[in-house]
């Protein structure tokens, strides 16, 4: 966030170890990373927005994490900032996304007809599909640096292109400031509204600032794609259905987001991306594809079972509550979806939940009826 | 070069962002895109309309003074240490207030952010400070305290009193803007001088990071120990960055005397003790800060402090003595009577609950404490509460009595 540190030269007359932050209790990947001859390496640096190392750790320092979660702890204020403190950076990468090279070459591929099966997940256990993703455009700052002004271009060009979109896609956009009561509960009720961040992971990066300027939700009549503007990144898709319809489910989300990228293109914008981090966002957690598909799945006895996280694990899946990141499971329903985010294209990180969920819920029937499930125990994938 | 760039690149890439790419920009393995927009060049991108704040729904003092016009003239100027008015503003922008309180909405983040961004400030100062004008009026500062009298109240209604204020290290930015190694140099200057003092005002300091879990626990039974910041109004301006790196609590041994590092500014100086002795809570208040004053002289520093704004602080409310003198005093009667809050106007006075400021009275007893800083001098305001406290213990009798009470004329404000 441009705060306090603004002035990063005159800084330079603290000495590196003056102005070295105390890690000694934090738990987070920035902090794992970096060392005081990398701070000092890279404290006079700065992206040619301004964004400095100070401004990526911030929300690290501040927030020191959690003895079991561990956080990232670092955060990109634009697309430069990935490339000019790629020391500290690529470690973190690394550590996050399970052994990730900087030499590495991350494939997209949003052709849904690449996906296998996905249309017949067991509707009487699954009971909602969804897959999100982020894009940032490219020339913008992100979310913790950008100013208000950029925000609102931001808004602008997102609202403009989404104006465009037709057919299933028709929607319409509803500012966080603007928008009516009625309006406002419409979208509680859909569970589509965002509210500000009350996380001081979030808080601290400064990606709340002149909260709710030029912040929106945009959705289709349909309700099934939802389109996020200037919360956690530039733009959040989401698309989402009721059921086990994956395969839908993901055929929108990749048709969408391919209009999407041609309206932006056709008003000379694209996306921030490279061949090595894939689709670049705020946090390094989404990098690549910046995907998370999942389901909502009843999984009451399998829950129970001692090797469910190792199942998971195995299957490179994760686990939350319906509430999403940080809640617990009610009446046995899982938020289950991929783990992984970067190295593999989209297509394979939902062909993972959609095979790993139909195992799942093959297991949660075995068990309904006792039987054992060890046969079906799989093997790290 | 060119056959090399072709060939990195994937079938994402517009023709358009060759065209825009020269040989030298390319970083191994990487494209970088053609934007890179410069810091600079961004400010011409966007004209100051392009950023000014949507303030329609607030209501705080920087939301009234700050005019499109104001902003524009504003936005690209910085001070000395490239503090900028964005980040002055932006707790601002980010709370739009309450339809009944009226926050202040801005920060300083160095000494000269009030001469700086003057343009905006002194409206604020004005709105704030009842129309104290720092361009053309004189702030008096006067830790005189012989010059006070009747400062002894009566112990069955005043249960404490209390004088506060706030004292920033002229070289080292405020806490919304320091750097870590600023903060550890307040730090640093502060407890250095503070283990310098003697007698009844020597101590000793904890510092949040290392004090042990005893230490914590003895803090919060003598209600000395401050948290982190959770009220959005400090935590949107910076100042609780880096928690709790450089802060700590200094106090004396006899715990009347109490210094709070690096929380809402340098350092909160603060003179208590239970009962009515006003007169030497102010006494040790005087004399401690002199002394701190002195320690400090010694290394070479000195407080912030002009003749028109008084002693600089981060909140433009706190300017001028940034003093709250009060007592916590039992008002059973009279806070029941309609006229209270009148009587409190007038006597220039404002009432607090007993956990301090936002919180409610607790069993009819009330936090009463100046409402002024600036534009009176710290003898003049300690004058003040001791002689509407005074009033306020004489109305309680009276109506103890079946006697009726009078609302006193309002008193004079600064002298202009």
């Amino acid at each position: 966030m441009p705060f306090g540190n603004t002035h990063n030269q005159l800084k330079m007359k603290y000495s590196a170890e003056a102005e070295y932050p105390d890690l000694t209790k934090h738990n987070n990947h920035m902090a794992k990373a970096l060392t005081p001859a990398m701070y000092q390496r890279l404290r006079s640096k700065q992206t040619p927005s301004g964004f400095t190392l100070d401004d990526v750790i911030q929300t690290g320092v501040d927030n020191p994490g959690h003895p079991f979660i561990m956080t990232v702890g670092c955060v990109a204020g634009d697309e430069e900032t990935y490339e000019v403190f790629k020391e500290l950076l690529d470690p973190v990468i690394e550590d996050r996304h399970g052994g990730y090279k900087p030499t590495d070459k991350h494939k997209t591929d949003l052709n849904p007809a690449n996906l296998k099966g996905g249309d017949d997940l067991d509707p009487k256990y699954v009971l909602s599909s969804r897959v999100r993703t982020g894009r940032s455009i490219r020339g913008f700052c992100l979310p913790p640096h950008c100013s208000r002004g950029e925000r609102r271009a931001i808004e602008k060009l997102s609202v403009e292109a989404l104006s465009a979109l037709t057919g299933d896609l028709k929607g319409k956009y509803y500012a966080l400031k603007n928008m009516t009561e009625a309006e406002q509960q419409q979208l509680i009720d859909d569970h589509f509204l965002f509210d500000k961040p009350v996380s001081p992971l979030l808080l601290a990066s400064g990606m709340a600032r002149d909260w709710p300027d030029a912040r929106g939700i945009w959705h289709n009549d349909n309700k099934t794609f939802l389109v996020w503007v200037n919360e956690e990144d530039h733009l959040r898709v989401i698309s989402m259905q009721k059921g086990g319809n994956m395969k839908e489910v993901f055929t929108r989300f990749c048709t969408g987001l391919t209009k999407i990228e041609e309206l932006f293109k056709t008003k000379g914008h694209e996306f921030m991306w490279n061949e090595h981090l894939g689709y670049i966002l705020t946090c390094p957690s989404n990098l690549g594809t910046g995907l998370r598909g999942g389901v909502h799945v009843k999984l009451p006895n399998l829950s129970k079972h001692s090797k469910f996280e190792e199942v998971l694990k195995r299957l490179r899946l994760q686990k939350r509550g319906t509430g999403g990141v940080d809640t617990a499971a009610v009446g046995g329903v899982f938020d289950i979806s991929n783990a992984d985010r970067l190295g593999f294209s989209e297509v394979e990180l939902v062909q993972v939940v959609v095979d790993g969920v139909r195992l799942l819920v093959e297991m949660e029937k075995r068990l309904e009826k006792k039987q054992s499930i060890d046969d079906l125990i799989p093997a790290q994938k | 070069m060119a056959s090399t760039f072709t060939r990195m690149l994937s079938s994402r890439n517009t023709a358009a962002l060759v065209a825009t790419l020269g040989a030298g920009t390319l970083a191994s393995g990487y494209l970088l895109s053609e934007s890179g927009i410069s810091a600079a060049d961004k400010k011409k991108l966007y004209p100051p309309s392009a950023d000014y704040p949507d303030l329609r729904k607030h209501n705080n003092c920087m939301a009234s003074a700050l005019t499109p016009a104001i902003y524009s003239h504003l936005r690209d100027k910085e001070t000395p240490n490239n503090w900028t008015l964005d980040q002055c503003i932006q707790t601002g922008v980010d709370n739009p207030g309450h339809p009944f309180i009226k926050t202040v909405g801005m920060v300083a983040g160095d000494e000269e952010s009030y001469e700086v961004f003057a343009d905006i400030f002194n409206p604020v100062i004005k709105d704030r400070h009842n129309g104290y004008d720092p361009k053309i009026m004189k702030h008096p500062t006067d830790l005189d305290s012989s010059k006070i009298t009747s400062g002894v109240f009566d112990d069955k209604y005043v249960l404490s009193s209390r004088v506060r204020t706030g004292r920033s290290i002229r070289g080292l930015m405020l806490p919304p803007a320091c750097t870590r190694a600023e903060r550890r140099e307040v730090e640093r200057v502060a407890v250095q001088a503070l283990a310098g003092l003697k007698g009844d005002l020597s101590g000793r300091y904890y510092s949040l990071t290392d004090m042990t879990e005893k230490e914590q626990q003895q803090l919060i039974d003598d209600h000395f120990l401050f948290d982190k910041p959770i009220s959005p109004l400090l935590t949107c301006a910076g100042m609780a960055r880096d928690w709790p790196d450089a802060r700590g609590i200094w106090h004396n041994n006899e715990k009347t005397f109490l210094i709070w590092i690096n929380e809402e500014d340098h350092t909160r100086v603060i003179s208590m003790e239970k009962g009515g002795n006003m007169k030497r809570v102010f006494d040790r208040f005087c004399r401690g800060l002199k002394e701190v004053e002195r320690l400090i002289h010694e290394r070479g520093w000195e407080f912030m402090w002009n003749e028109h704004l008084g002693y600089i602080l981060t909140c433009p409310s706190n300017l001028g003595t940034g003093l709250r003198a009060g007592v916590h005093v039992r008002l059973p009667l009279l806070s029941k009577d309609p006229r209270f809050s009148k009587i409190l106007d007038n006597l220039r006075l404002q009432k607090r609950g007993t956990g301090g400021v936002d919180t409610a009275a607790v069993g009819d007893v009330f936090d009463i404490s100046n409402l002024d800083r600036l534009g009176m001098s710290e003898v003049e305001l300690v004058q003040i509460v001791i002689d509407g406290v005074h009033y306020l213990i004489d109305c309680e009798k009276k109506l103890e009595k079946g006697q009726d009470i009078k609302v006193p004329a309002p008193i004079a404000q600064f002298r202009k």
